[in-house]
């Protein structure tokens, strides 16, 4: 009876999205105020009514009803509580009604937080994000019903994939849907602008904090699916240019792009064509990213399920959405006002820039990813393009962006001087290349590449924090001046630039890791030693455990670094006997940003076990650098002109001097 | 500056980073693609030895040998035609006789293929797409998948 609760529930949200998609928009056109407002009502019902079918969902899960066959087909009674609850989502059903709760989600909070929107532009805004709803709900319930029973119910079930039975499915999956369907948002408020035919800076406005929330998430949860990768997959990668991994990509650039680009349009009222057409590609790249990973187009870890009929209709959920919107676009745009004005050289000059390349950046890993799809459907032919092509395209179109963020951000609105913030970038410039120089002094030598790279992560780094030092004037005046002016400095300032230089964090982190890694792989028995970047690390022990699902293998290794201890590290192998798989669990050593990563190969008949051990050195900078863009997002969100959201004089000639 | 001017210079400057992206796609797609082959295309495909390809098949049954120094040797199959494959180094926790892999690397010229990466991903009732369509093709489908997947796929419906 449960289970049918939960279809029933999702029935209903179905039909509340169907209203919601229709009355508010004749409200809108009659200008009734009353029918407009249906939209707040049931965009509240419609998430109260998925949180339940989804509640249901997670509850027969723990409750391991198996006669739910998406219960018996991703779930076993022994397995961990956290793991029956992630197992949710772990599979396809489960996550597409994850995708709805979340959009569900974001209709509530527009309808909870929107109060100071036009009711015209709020009704729009909830009617286009009831459209997308009411599409992914029919697809639910017409190809990927998760509350189907069995007749006859089997005792046990078949377990959840081994590799998806970890603390990142808990965190992964839904940080990057908040991420994708967030930008849903960005993109009904354009779909509403092209509607209504009129957009201005208030739009901006109340796009940006959307933008960035999803933006916050998206970068979160790319940083934890990579981290997740790398620690689960025993490779010891971070990054495969995998074409799931180049899913989430896409929109990340182009959200990134969109987020800048808002900025422009709300402080200068320019570029808003761009803007709205931006909303829709950083949107559309999201329904592209989950066309590609739940059709089943691709098969990588991330596809649970290919179906074709799935296939089918996301693909027209794709066209219609994406056509559709690009067609309004091209009916509507020229209805939109033209912006302000700005020379090349300026801070929107700057930020065109950083549009230009983040979106050619973007079109390269979309060629990347689906041309070997259509040359497959076209020619029959099968290749594979893999990461030598994105670091030969990616690569250097990123390489001119980040030396050019920190002069975008020293330029003025309007006209910029740049010999000016060349001026005022010079010490950055200096300790980039101080950074440069002592790299190359170290390696003596070698490539000259990895050097180039880490000076010019340092200047961003130095860029971003010369900027904050420019605006505090920090060194220059007393003190107490320093601290008021750093207290009065907006926090998107902050955010800025704590986001920037957690570009130039990543970039280091990558560098080095590509760079100096080092790697052996050997055959071990107790007792061996084998050094790797410096330590000494000794077989100690082969043990075996039993898990509460699974048997491992445990081995134990003693670590030292010129002879005194440094830790012990334990990885394993685990095997599963439902699904009769096995997993590595590797064994990370923290080491500051370093790490000695260990995986456990097959155990040899000799009694000696095939091992990987590899030193990554400051690999953490990899994903502390999102974490810190995240931060500088935060910050920036938390911007009291984003938290009050409407325009309002500035208080004091002090703020407005620091305005961005 | 005047409006025309200024989106002059965006067109200009918009044209020239497309016009390098463009360049650098075309370049990165002359030399950094790989092919997708079965042991029996090799020859129909023009595979040349020192070629990098993806060589994508199942692990024959009873030819997986483990030498010294984690050297493994094995044959791949598409059931018309079976190439030897040596590797060096861990294989995946789902490597094993009968299951379907992709392998990249390079025909050498005792007529080995020297593997650089050996992937076999996912669960037993999986195997790599691309060697899935290959054996459907071939009429060899049937036997290549575990017979699980159509008793689970009977008890689900």
């Amino acid at each position: 009876m449960i289970p049918e609760i939960g279809h029933y529930a999702l029935v209903l949200a179905l039909v509340l999205a169907l209203i919601q998609g229709t009355v508010p928009i004749i409200g809108a056109r009659l200008n009734d105020s009353a029918l407009m407002n249906v939209a707040r009502s049931t965009a509240r019902a419609q998430y109260i009514f998925v949180s339940l079918s989804f509640a249901i969902l997670v509850i027969v899960h723990v409750a391991s009803d198996f006669s739910v066959v998406n219960v018996f087909e991703n779930s076993h009674s022994l397995k961990p509580l956290i793991y029956k609850i992630t197992g949710v989502w772990g599979n396809h059903e489960g996550s597409m009604l994850l995708w709805v709760l979340i959009l569900a989600l974001f209709g509530e909070m527009v309808a909870v937080f929107g109060n100071n929107l036009p009711l015209a532009l709020r009704a729009h805004v909830l009617a286009v994000q009831a459209w997308i709803g009411s599409a992914f709900y029919l697809f639910i319930l017409l190809t990927s019903n998760p509350f189907l029973r069995l007749a006859n119910p089997p005792i046990e079930g078949r377990d959840l994939n081994p590799v998806l039975q970890d603390i990142g499915l808990a965190i992964h999956p839904p940080m990057l849907y908040l991420g994708y369907v967030g930008f849903s948002i960005s993109f009904s408020f354009a779909v509403a602008a092209l509607i209504e035919g009129r957009v201005d800076a208030a739009w901006a406005r109340w796009v940006r904090p959307w933008t960035l929330m999803a933006w916050i998430f998206l970068t979160l949860g790319i940083a934890m699916g990579s981290y997740w990768a790398y620690y689960e997959l025993g490779w010891g990668g971070w990054w495969f240019w995998d074409p799931v991994e180049n899913a989430s990509l896409m929109p990340w650039l182009a959200g990134t792009a969109l987020l800048h680009s808002a900025v422009v349009m709300e402080k200068r009222d320019a570029l808003k064509v761009w803007t709205i057409l931006l909303a829709i590609l950083t949107f559309s790249l999201s329904l592209l990213g989950t066309f590609l990973v739940r059709s089943g187009v691709l098969t990588s870890v991330h596809t649970f399920a290919s179906d074709p009929t799935r296939g089918v209709f996301i693909l027209l959920i794709l066209c219609l959405f994406i056509g559709g919107s690009l067609s309004l676009y091209a009916w509507r745009a020229s209805a939109l006002k033209q912006g302000g004005l700005f020379a090349p050289i300026s801070r929107e000059g700057a930020l065109v820039l950083n549009n230009l390349f983040l979106v050619t950046a973007c079109a390269t890993v979309f060629v990347g990813t689906l041309y070997p799809l259509a040359l497959e459907v076209l020619t029959g032919e099968k290749i594979s393009v893999g990461a030598p092509f994105f670091n030969l395209t990616f690569g250097p179109l990123f390489v001119p962006l980040l030396i050019a963020v920190p002069f975008g951000t020293q330029l003025a609105w309007k006209r910029g001087d740049i010999v000016a913030a060349a001026q005022r970038l010079m010490a950055a410039g200096v300790v980039g290349l101080v950074a440069l120089a002592g790299v190359w002094a170290w390696v003596r030598g070698g490539s000259a590449f990895a050097p180039l790279m880490i000076g010019l992560a340092v200047f961003v780094i130095a860029g971003a924090i010369s900027d904050i030092v420019e605006r505090t004037q920090l060194f220059r005046a007393p003190f107490s001046i320093v601290a008021q002016r750093a207290r009065g400095l907006p926090r998107s300032t902050w955010g800025s630039a704590f986001a920037h230089a957690g570009l130039g964090v990543a970039l280091i982190g990558i560098v080095c890791e590509t760079t100096w890694n080092s790697e052996r792989i050997a055959s071990m028995k107790l007792g061996d030693v084998a050094n790797v970047g410096g330590y000494d690390i000794r077989l100690d022990d082969i043990s075996q455990q039993q898990g509460p699902n699974y048997r491992e293998q445990i081995s134990r290794f003693n670590v030292t670094l010129d002879g005194s201890p440094i830790g012990v590290m334990t990885p394993s192998k685990r095997n599963f006997t439902t699904r009769g798989m096995s997993t590595t669990e590797a064994a990370l050593l923290t080491r500051g940003a370093s790490q000695v990563y260990i995986s456990l190969g097959d155990a040899n008949a000799d009694g000696s076990v095939a091992v990987r051990i590899y030193h990554k050195p400051l690999v953490l900078l990899i994903w502390f650098g999102p974490v810190l863009m995240a931060f500088g997002g935060m910050l920036s969100l938390s911007d009291r002109r984003l938290r009050v959201g409407a325009p309002k004089p500035a208080k004091s000639p002090g703020s407005l001097q620091a305005a961005e | 500056m005047t409006r025309k001017q200024r989106r002059l210079t965006l067109i200009g400057g918009a044209l020239a980073v497309l016009a390098v992206a463009v360049a650098l796609v075309l370049n990165a797609m002359r030399d950094s693609i790989v092919f997708f082959s079965t042991p029996s295309s090799i020859a129909e495909k023009h595979i040349s030895p020192g070629q990098r390809f993806r060589l994508g098949g199942l692990v024959r049954e009873g030819s997986v040998v483990r030498g010294e120094r984690l050297n493994v040797k094995f044959d791949v199959t598409d059931g018309s035609a079976t190439l030897p494959v040596t590797y060096q180094g861990i294989l995946p926790d789902l490597f094993r006789e009968g299951q379907g892999i992709i392998s990249e690397g390079a025909i050498g010229p005792d007529g080995v293929f020297k593997a650089e990466t050996v992937l076999a991903k996912h669960d037993e009732t999986y195997m790599p797409k691309a060697v899935a369509d290959e054996l459907k093709k071939k009429g060899l489908w049937n036997e290549g998948v575990p017979k699980k997947v159509s008793d689970t796929k009977g008890l689900a419906k």
